[in-house]
Formats: structure tokens, C-alpha cells, sequence
């Protein structure tokens, strides 16, 4: 017979200031755990959702990133009149070349000044990222005159940055006009202008990158093949989505890394916390577990009551972490991208797939430091354990 | 004398629990450790830059270049030595990932860094031949490069192939020195930029200052910028202790998460010792209640108490050092491998060392309080009661 779930429940409760301790300990852990993974996982979707799928970019060979990469007038058209890409209603290519610099600017909140992306686009890229990207004030910028419009991300972080201001870069001054919507894209961090002015403003005379909407998102394969073994050229084609989920790898990997690392060894210190509470309370009770023992309640049972408890221990912890954690999702940090070597804003984003990381971690927290005492408990002789006061 | 005896026999009454408990500070120290490091390292390249030493770099941002003739007007700057250069390279070797600094630099950009010492030897070659390189010592040893082995390079900035024969290898004069750069001929890219791409030749990636050491470093930064401003490219020139700082800053949201984080582990250390001293205290009422009868008073029982918690977060701390000097080390090389030369300096500061051992002593005081005044306020006749 099985003992209740109930009795390990009621033990916890009896003992509550070390219940109280112990779940405390798990559920820090969890709440770093939980930090570090929702850090990496908002960090990819940001860059993830920058890029869209039936879209491919096509850079400078080995440039890694657009700030790096060059691609001439000519190269350029190549690109765009590929039989690949999708034409518009005027039977135009859906395409667009864009120029990425960067400037520095000082942020609001230390005076800093921090690396932004600055890119030149075309009404055509305006078009090709309408799902991602609108004007949500003032207005558009004009096509052949030096204006701007400005991330809502970046608006809010950086100085300078309102409608209306002044910003002066490549030696000139140019005009804020507008601000847009990103959604929770990379877009968000950028400042954008006419291509055909910045160019000439920072003695440019290259494009950063070309981007095109495909067809049909299946002949990827076959414009890469051909674009990249032309002669004309030396770039690599890849797909939107592709890019920017590589935009994002150094800092997630040095966020999963240490977050991994770092939590492991925590929790150990939880793993052992939830130890100490769980033989405590073995020893504390012996006389109670030789009587369960004496009614007739097997060692499985007695084991598998303690274990129970130990679980339950740890899961309410590690549930605690994780509203903890949940809490973060209002938070949205800015950091520098070391693969663009740009500012960048994102926000923790929990995942389903994460929650279940977090309450897996937490139960095993609970077996592997639950798990000894259990056997302890399990194995007291009935009259010894009787005998004891 | 006898108090002492007492502390460390009560210590060691339930060894599994103090063991444990031990085990669970040092584990939780050395996490704590770890992250200090780590935190250190991002700071290591502000802690390597000399005073005597200004950056000059284009006012618009770093990767906006400057004038190679900016180098005679800045060589008349009252106040400054000597005017070196140097180009970031960003180039790669076989992985993409494999990442480590490179630059292109010209001569006197060498000698302002007398801190990377190379042998006189190799370095009168290296000065020889053009496509000769210096490497980084950390460097050499990761990917096994030889004195005298050709090496090929893949550029992302500047576009190809290139070839580089290593002609030396170079070491740090302290341990905050990056043995991790590879450094090579500005003239050797120029020349082939300039086949290439003429546009970007006679480009530098940025201007280092030598200054007297009795040049004020604003003054002359302020003379310099103020030279520059209104032409195509302005200038920004600061320390280089400040221009390092910018680096460090641009991932300020990192870093103060890292240092939430090793809050929350001395926290983490301090519930584990309160459980087990709240579990102690609550088995020896009893005892505290004899003691008290015998005639002890307060401070002698909250002695006790603070002295075995004590105890035993010094004993997690000694653990945890042993721990920590052995997993720095190893989690460096793990670091190198999944992340190339990020931290090109990663060692364990005495600083972090002190840090532990004074969360150890606040959370072993801590730990004691509630069971040190749970036994103080108990009256003598319920702690006895206990017992029957």
C-alpha cells in the first residue's frame, strides 16, 4: 500500500521555516537558470525575427556581416535581375541594396556613446519589409534629402534621437523625421535613410548588401549556386532567416555557456541544501517512520514518500523561480552585438520549451537530493527505528 | 581554550550535515569565483593601458577610418613622443569562429608596447620582411604555429587569402598583457589594398599617441580633436584606459547582470548554512536550556552558536578555494575552445579570493542570528520541557 501524498505534503508544512530555506535555495537556481536561458532565447528571436524566410541576402564573401561587406553598382543589378526574385505589380524586382554604417551616439541613460547601425535603403526595402517595419510617427523620410527616421527602441535609448532633431554624421547634418515601428526585430535599433544620400555623404560608392524576395522560396539552392560561382562577383548568398539567426550566435553561445556552467554548479549547492533538509528530516522522525514500517507500509513506500517529498520540495521551487523569472519578460535590456558590433535591444523571452527545462531541472534537483536520505529512511530496522526517542 | 574545543565538537556532531553543508558553501564560492572572473576578464584590456598613451580614432565611429597624412600633423602636437598606427584586420584562420585580435600595424605602433616582449632576434627579422607577423604566445599554442611556419588568413574587412610567415613570437610582461594578438606590416596590406581597392588605401584604422610624460593627456587630446574638427574625418582622442572603457561599456548590461548573479550565490550560501544552523539550534534547545541553568550567560551561547557557523563557512570557504584555483584554470581552456580568444587574460585576482573569503565570514554571522536569538529568548523551563 502507498503511503498519501499528503503525508509528505503535511511534512513539509510542519517544518516550515527549513521548507522555506531549502525551496528559497532551488528556487534561485531556477530563477538564474530560467535568466540565462530566456536571455539567449530573446536574443535569437530579436535576430531571428529580423529576417524573413522567403527573403535571401546576398554580402561580400567571408564579410560575416553587412557592416563588413561591399558590393558594387553593378554586382548589384546582377543580383536583382536574377530569374529567382519576385517582381512587384510593375513588374519591378522586389529587391532592395542597402548601405550599413555605423555612427556613435550617446545613449540617455550614461552619456555613453555607443556604436549604432545606420542604414541607407530604398523605397523599394521600405516596401520588401513593410510586414516588419512602419512609420508610427511624424513621416517618412524623402527619397534625396538628408532625413531620417529612427528605430522606437533606439529613440528611446539614445539622445538626439526625437523628431525634429539634428543628428550629424559623415560631416553633415541630417534631420530626424520620423520614428518606426520594428516590432521586436533588429530593425528596431536602427536608423534608416535614403541609400542614394548616405552613400555619398561617407565617400561610399559600394552597397553593404542586396537583399531579394524569392519567387518561391524552394529555388534558394539555385540562385545561390549561380550567384556564387559567377565570376562577376564574390559574395555568399544566404537565407534571411540564416543570417541574422548567425548574427546572434557569439552571444548566445557566451550566454548559454555561462548560464549553463554557472547553474550547474549551483545546483549542486540546491542538489545538497535539499540533502541536508531531507536527512534532517529522516532523523527527525525515525520513531515515525519504524511505526509506519510496524502498521504493515513497505520500504517502496517509505522510500518513494520521501522522495516524494523531496520533489515536491525542489518543483515548488523551481516553480517559484520561475514566476520569479517570468517577471523579467518586462525587461528589456540593450547590449552590444559583438558579431555587428552594434547596439542591439531585445527582452527575456520565455519559451515553453523553457519552462519544461525548468521544471525537469528542478525535479531532478529533488531525485538526486532526495534520494540518499530516502534510502536512509528506507532502510531502518522497525525496531531499532521504534526503539530510538 | 575550551570554548574552541566545544565549537568544533558540536561542529562535528552530525559530520554528514556539516560535510554537506561545507561542500555546499564551497560549491556555491565557486560559482562565485568563477563569475568574478569572468567579470574581471572583460576589464583585463583597461587594466593592461598605460597612462602615457592616447588613442586617436575617427569621431564617428571606430570602424570609420583616418587619413594616413593625419600622421605628420600629429607628430607636431606639442607633447607628443611619437605617432604609431594601426588597422584592424578581422581576418579569420580556417574556422570563421576562431576568433582572435589581428591587426596591421607600422613600426613605432610596436614600440609604444614594450609590454610584448620579443626576442631581439626575431624581432630584427620580423622588421626584414614584409609578410613577416608577431604572435601572440597564448595564440601560438592554441593552434600549434611554429616560429618560421606560413600562415594563411582569411579576411572579412579586407577581402582574400593572405599569407603571413611567423618571425615571432612574443610573450607578456605582466600577466594583464593580451598574449593572444597576431600583429603584422601595415605597409604589407596597404600595398595590396591599394591593387585591389584604391579607394580604401592610405587608411588607418586608428592613431596611437606616445606622450611626455609631463603632457597633460586632456590638453593634448583637446589640441589634437580641436586640429581636426570640421574637416571630412574629425577626430576623438582619449586615454587609452578610456578608449578600453568604451569596449567594456558597450556590453555594460552583461556585466551588471554577472554581478547580480554573484549576488544572488552568496545568498544562495547563506540559505544553506541557515538551514542547517535553524535544524542545530532546534535539536539542542535542550542543551542551551542546561547551559542556561548551569549558569551560562547570552553571549556565551550565541559563542557558541556563531562560532560553529562560523566554523563551518570558513571550512566551505577552504574548499571552495581548492576548487576554484583548479576549475579557473580549466574553465579558461573550456572557454578558449567554444569561444576563441574572448579573454585573451583569464586568472583568478586575490581580490576575488578576499571577496569570498568576506561573504564567507557576513554569511557565517548571518546564518547564527535567528538561531542564536530563538536560544537566547527561550525561557529555561520550555527548552527543558523538550526533552521529556
Amino acid at each position: 500500500m502507498k503511503i498519501p501524498v499528503s503525508y509528505s505534503f503535511r511534512n513539509l508544512w510542519t517544518r516550515r521555516l527549513t521548507t522555506i530555506l531549502t525551496l528559497s535555495g532551488v528556487a534561485l537556481v531556477v530563477f538564474v537558470f530560467v535568466a540565462a536561458l530566456m536571455l539567449s532565447e530573446g536574443l535569437r528571436q530579436t535576430l531571428v525575427a529580423t529576417g524573413v524566410d522567403d527573403n535571401a541576402i546576398v554580402i561580400r564573401r567571408a564579410s560575416q556581416a553587412e557592416v563588413q561587406s561591399a558590393i558594387d553598382r553593378e554586382q548589384a543589378n546582377i543580383i536583382k535581375t536574377q530569374p529567382e526574385v519576385a517582381l512587384d505589380s510593375n513588374g519591378k524586382p522586389q529587391s532592395t541594396s542597402d548601405v550599413v554604417v555605423l555612427i556613435s551616439l550617446p545613449k540617455r541613460s550614461n552619456n555613453e556613446p555607443t556604436n549604432v547601425v545606420v542604414r541607407g535603403t530604398s523605397p523599394e526595402g521600405m516596401r520588401l519589409r513593410a510586414e516588419q517595419v512602419r512609420v508610427v510617427a511624424g513621416r517618412m523620410y524623402t527619397p534625396g534629402l538628408r532625413e531620417l527616421i529612427v528605430g522606437k527602441s533606439l529613440q528611446q535609448r539614445f539622445q538626439n534621437c526625437e523628431i525634429g532633431s539634428t543628428l550629424r554624421m559623415g560631416g553633415t547634418d541630417w534631420q530626424v523625421v520620423g520614428v518606426f515601428d520594428g516590432g521586436r526585430t533588429g530593425f528596431d535599433s536602427e536608423i534608416w535613410g535614403d541609400a542614394e544620400v548616405i552613400m555619398p555623404a561617407w565617400r561610399r560608392q559600394m552597397f553593404s548588401s542586396v537583399t531579394v524576395r524569392l519567387r518561391d522560396p524552394q529555388q534558394f539552392e539555385a540562385l545561390r549556386q549561380r550567384l556564387e560561382s559567377d565570376p562577376r562577383m564574390v559574395v555568399d548568398v544566404k537565407r534571411e532567416k540564416q543570417y541574422y539567426d548567425e548574427q546572434s550566435k557569439f552571444m548566445a553561445i557566451f550566454i548559454n555557456v555561462l548560464g549553463t556552467v554557472v547553474t550547474f554548479i549551483f545546483s549542486f549547492g540546491a542538489m545538497i541544501g535539499a540533502m541536508i533538509t531531507m536527512y534532517a528530516a529522516v532523523s527527525n522522525r525515525t520513531q515515525e517512520i519504524g511505526t509506519l514500517r510496524a502498521v504493515g507500509f513497505r520500504r517502496r513506500s517509505v522510500l518513494s514518500a520521501f522522495l516524494i517529498e523531496s520533489v515536491l520540495l525542489a518543483v515548488l521551487g523551481g516553480i517559484v523561480g520561475l514566476l520569479l523569472s517570468s517577471l523579467l519578460q518586462f525587461v528589456s535590456i540593450s547590449t552590444t552585438n559583438w558579431n555587428t558590433f552594434s547596439e542591439l535591444a531585445f527582452s527575456f523571452k520565455l519559451s515553453p520549451f523553457i519552462v519544461m527545462q525548468a521544471l525537469i531541472f528542478s525535479l531532478l534537483m529533488g531525485l538526486v537530493g532526495g534520494f540518499l536520505p530516502a534510502v536512509r529512511a528506507s532502510r531502518l530496522k522497525i525496531v531499532e527505528a521504534l526503539r530510538t526517542e | 581554550m575550551k570554548v574552541f574545543k566545544l565549537i568544533f565538537k558540536n561542529a562535528l556532531r552530525h559530520k554528514l550535515r556539516t560535510i554537506l553543508t561545507m561542500l555546499g558553501i564551497a560549491v556555491a564560492l565557486l560559482a562565485f569565483g568563477l563569475i568574478r572572473t569572468v567579470i574581471n576578464a572583460w576589464y583585463a584590456g583597461v587594466e593592461a593601458s598605460a597612462k602615457n598613451r592616447l588613442v586617436t580614432r575617427s569621431a564617428v565611429s571606430l570602424i570609420q577610418p583616418l587619413p594616413l597624412a593625419y600622421r605628420e600633423q600629429l607628430l607636431k602636437v606639442p607633447g607628443v613622443q611619437s605617432v604609431g598606427f594601426a588597422n584592424w584586420f578581422g581576418a579569420y584562420y580556417g574556422d570563421p569562429n576562431n576568433f582572435f585580435a589581428n591587426f596591421a600595424v607600422d613600426e613605432a605602433y610596436l614600440e609604444m608596447y614594450p609590454e610584448f616582449v620579443v626576442p631581439p632576434e626575431q624581432k630584427a627579422v620580423y622588421l626584414r620582411e614584409r609578410n613577416a607577423c608577431l604572435v601572440g604566445r597564448k595564440l601560438a599554442e592554441r593552434f600549434g604555429w611554429k616560429l618560421d611556419q606560413t600562415v594563411t588568413l582569411t579576411g572579412t574587412i579586407f577581402f582574400g587569402e593572405w599569407d603571413f610567415v611567423i618571425r615571432g613570437i612574443y610573450s607578456g610582461a605582466q600577466p594583464s598583457t593580451d598574449e593572444t594578438a597576431f600583429l603584422f606590416h601595415w605597409d604589407y596590406l596597404n600595398e595590396r589594398v591599394r591593387e585591389t581597392n584604391p579607394g580604401m588605401a592610405d587608411n588607418v584604422g586608428w592613431y596611437m599617441l606616445l606622450i611626455d610624460n609631463q603632457a597633460n593627456p586632456a590638453v593634448v587630446s583637446e589640441t589634437v580633436d580641436a586640429m581636426f574638427k570640421n574637416s571630412f574625418a574629425e577626430t576623438k582622442t582619449e586615454t587609452e584606459r578610456a578608449f578600453q572603457q568604451s569596449f567594456v561599456s558597450m556590453s555594460g548590461a552583461i556585466l551588471a547582470a554577472m554581478e547580480a548573479i554573484s549576488v544572488v550565490v552568496v545568498f544562495i550560501v547563506l540559505l544553506v548554512l541557515a538551514n542547517t544552523m535553524a535544524m542545530t539550534a532546534r535539536e539542542r534547545m535542550a542543551e542551551y536550556a542546561v547551559l542556561k541553568t548551569l549558569g551560562f550567560r547570552p553571549f556565551h551561547l550565541i559563542g557558541l552558536i556563531g562560532g560553529e557557523s562560523l566554523a563551518i563557512a570558513l571550512g566551505g570557504f577552504a574548499l571552495g578555494l581548492v576548487l576554484m584555483i583548479y576549475v579557473c584554470n580549466g574553465f579558461a581552456t573550456f572557454l578558449t575552445s567554444n569561444l576563441g580568444n574572448f579573454f585573451p587574460v583569464f586568472e583568478l585576482k586575490n581580490i576575488t579570493i578576499i571577496l569570498a573569503f568576506v561573504s564567507a565570514l557576513l554569511v557565517g554571522v548571518f546564518a547564527a542570528i535567528f538561531p542564536a536569538w530563538r536560544a537566547v529568548r527561550m525561557r529555561i523551563a520550555d527548552g527543558l520541557h523538550r526533552v521529556a
